[in-house]
């Protein structure tokens, strides 16, 4: 089963929490970040034009303006494939692991998964980043001490959502976490 | 815990027949790794069962049965696969059923309690992972064979999870040697089914590695053997090849070379590694190397430099005497002490003049040197570089001379001029503390020190200017030779090996797993697809979310 609902992270932009059910232990959380507006295209590009132009009358040379519409194309292209994500997805399979992939805008998609056996809890923290925000993370065991932990993964690091939509997420999650401990044949 | 069933990709089409594989208690999972078609004779196929695990130590036993067909499985045949499943008895017995040309499947994972009705016997959720068994073969995720006397199944509780299911797969060769078509009493289905995957020249390769290797591996400890004689060990030799770049390149080439030819087998696939890359740049280099001789000798390019080289000498020659001339007047507007100037200028014009005598001295024997040189060239670019390296610095072994003369000068008067100084406020350098202390000198010390300091002082103007001059040519040289050193151990470390192996082939590289879920309908079992997924080489990989906040 699915359903969507609306949220705002911690700037106020819009996102869409998509949440996708396909079986009591497998759960899918899709988080959409506010895509690129043409407002903001259109006044970089008119920016960085200016200046080429305002360098064009310094020089005289019409190199400067070839160079500043490649600057440009390029550093969309970049924009577009190395730093603008679309959607950060989180996908939690009960006794096998939690994945998660990042959805960049020109479709590049980046994941990592972690089994079950190293996953300690997930918990939402707060940080303090000019005001106080939350975030959700989960705690990695450490292979050394058994009550230890050794990492703290952030998850939708792009996305920054606020308290609310952390916490479905976190009741979910929590669910499914449970159940594993409670089927779980390891100490 | 939600039973898993891993299914490779290559059995989804296959006929209807046994599994095949290895039960995890630990992670409730069951590894398949090949079907038994039918007909079959259940005693062969527990013999042949029996090989493969005493072959490779891993528990291969009958998981349950798979079942492909046109429309939903008759009661005769359902009957039939429950026989089945008292003679290969196996907790939990998986039945996998799937109708021909659809997409949808089902999976039903029985404890089998006797021959009791099935409603005594549980039924559990079943997950079904598909996977690519070249894949996971060939990817090196799983942890290396430690001990040889493990026993099967043994301290796979420290093997992670999915470490254990490539664990299994890779251990499992043996049974992947006959396939459908053999003539043999089993016919079984997986990923060489189609045909045992193998490259002649790989194997050409395995077979000739051998001798070749004992043959290379004797001549290069000869070498090094011969290399290592007292003779070398005596003070002026042994001075001048720790000078020499090339020495250095050529020790660590033999190092290199004895490395590879070892006839000791690499013990983990990092150490595999690292011998290939070694290999794959050695013969890149030779080929440079060979490539670049040939360029040499097609445009008779050694003929050329060596007389082009006696000119280049005399005009740099030239251009210090003008410099020095310079120095000499007035440069930059700066006054400087007349007789000082005059002195050391023409303690260096002689220098040069000594110089440029002894390269006119030498200049028959320059195009028989460069010759042998660029012979030189078939042990590798790198070796030609590094003798390149050495002629530049014999070449402007002057410029180092002045510069080691100009910077003993100013050091001393540096020296002196911190002692005197230090005399004029009345204090001294204390030896034993290690510290200033006041002192009181008389009269005549303080009045002969202030006039030396005085004198040191004024003269301090030119031998700072000199210092300057003689080390920046010294800065640039250095430069020249830095550069040509940094492109050496480029070539020397760059992991060439491994770069190509993310162009040709990047599951060998693999980094991790990654899971899609499959079309999903509701009473049906949750399907997923397992992914090797590929180590990235740009920073900005998956490796960003792992990083602590």
């Amino acid at each position: 089963m699915e359903d969507e609902q609306s949220f705002s992270d911690i700037y106020g932009g819009r996102l869409a929490l998509q949440r996708r059910c396909y079986s009591p232990s497998c759960l899918e959380f899709c988080l959409s970040c506010p895509r690129i507006t043409l407002r903001s295209l259109t006044a970089v590009t008119c920016t960085v034009w200016l200046a080429a132009y305002g360098l064009f009358t310094l020089c005289e040379n019409s190199m400067i303006l070839s160079a500043a519409i490649f600057i440009t194309l390029l550093g969309l292209l970049g924009y577009l494939h190395f730093v603008k994500i679309d959607h950060e997805t989180l996908l939690i399979i009960d006794s096998l692991g939690i994945q998660m992939t990042s959805s960049y805008a020109s479709g590049k998609e980046s994941t990592t998964f972690i089994e079950m056996g190293e996953v300690k809890d997930v918990v939402i923290n707060e940080a303090i980043y000019m005001k106080v925000i939350y975030y959700l993370c989960i705690l990695l065991k450490d292979p050394v001490e058994p009550h230890g932990i050794s990492q703290v993964v952030p998850l939708f690091q792009s996305a920054k959502p606020r308290l609310d939509c952390l916490i479905e997420v976190y009741r979910s999650c929590q669910d499914i976490l449970a159940h594993q401990r409670a089927t779980s044949t390891s100490p | 815990m939600v039973l898993k069933a891993f299914f490779p990709t290559c059995c989804a089409s296959a006929d209807s027949g046994l599994l095949v594989g290895r039960w995890v208690p630990e992670q409730s999972s069951a590894v398949v790794l090949a079907v038994v078609h039918f007909p079959f004779i259940p005693i062969q196929v527990k013999e042949l069962l029996a090989q493969v695990q005493q072959a490779s130590q891993v528990g291969v036993t009958v998981l349950g049965t798979w079942c492909h067909r046109r429309q939903e499985p008759e009661e005769s045949l359902g009957h039939f696969l429950e026989g089945l499943g008292a003679i290969f008895s196996h907790k939990p017995w998986f039945q996998l059923c799937r109708e021909r040309g659809s997409k949808s499947w089902s999976c039903k994972a029985t404890h089998w309690q006797g021959p009791t009705s099935h409603a005594a016997s549980g039924e559990d959720q079943v997950m079904l992972i598909f996977y690519d068994q070249r894949k996971v073969l060939l990817s090196q995720l799983h942890p290396p064979a430690v001990l040889p006397d493990r026993q099967a199944g043994d301290t796979t509780a420290s093997a992670g999870g999915l470490a254990a299911v490539f664990d299994t797969v890779a251990r499992s060769e043996a049974l992947f040697q006959s396939d459908r078509f053999d003539e043999g009493p089993v016919r079984l289905s997986h990923w060489q089914s189609e045909g045992v995957e193998a490259s002649i020249l790989v194997e050409l390769a395995k077979w000739a590695a051998g001798p070749v290797c004992l043959l290379l591996a004797c001549l290069l400890s000869l070498v090094s053997a011969a290399s290592a004689c007292r003779v070398f060990k005596l003070w002026p030799l042994s001075f001048i090849w720790s000078k020499l770049s090339t020495c250095e390149q050529l020790r660590h080439r033999l190092e290199q070379l004895t490395l590879i030819f070892s006839t000791r087998k690499a013990k983990n696939p990092a150490q595999l590694m690292r011998k290939a890359n070694m290999l794959v740049s050695v013969l890149l280099d030779v080929a440079l190397g060979l490539m670049l001789l040939s360029w040499l000798h097609r445009k008779d390019l050694i003929g050329q430099l060596a007389d082009a080289l006696i000119p280049v000498a005399d005009h740099v020659a030239k251009e210090l005497q003008h410099l020095l001339q310079w120095l000499m007047g007035a440069p930059a507007g700066l006054k400087m002490n007349r007789a000082l100037d005059q002195v050391l200028g023409r303690f260096f014009l002689y220098h040069i003049h000594l110089w440029i005598s002894y390269i006119h001295l030498m200049s028959p024997f320059i195009e028989r040197i460069l010759w042998h040189v660029g012979l030189s060239a078939c042990l590798g670019l790198t070796v030609a570089l590094s003798i390149l390296s050495d002629i530049i610095a014999l070449l402007t072994f002057h410029i180092y001379c002045f510069y080691v003369y100009g910077a003993r000068l100013y050091c001393l008067k540096i020296h002196g001029l911190s002692s005197l100084w230090r005399l004029f406020r009345g204090k001294k350098w204390n030896v034993l503390r290690q510290r200033v202390d006041s002192c009181s000198y008389d009269l005549d010390q303080l009045f002969i020190g202030t006039l030396l300091f005085t004198i040191l002082v004024f003269l301090l103007p030119t031998t700072a200017l000199y210092y300057l001059v003689f080390t920046l040519l010294r800065l640039l040289v250095v430069t020249v030779q830095g550069l040509i050193h940094l492109l050496v151990d480029l070539i020397n470390s760059l992991p060439l090996y491994s770069l190509g192996l993310r162009l040709c082939r990047p599951y060998r590289l693999a980094a991790g797993v990654k899971f899609r879920v499959l079309e999903h309908e509701t009473g049906r079992p949750l399907r997923l697809l397992m992914q090797v997924s590929i180590a990235c080489i740009l920073p900005c990989s998956s490796k960003g979310l792992r990083e602590p906040g």
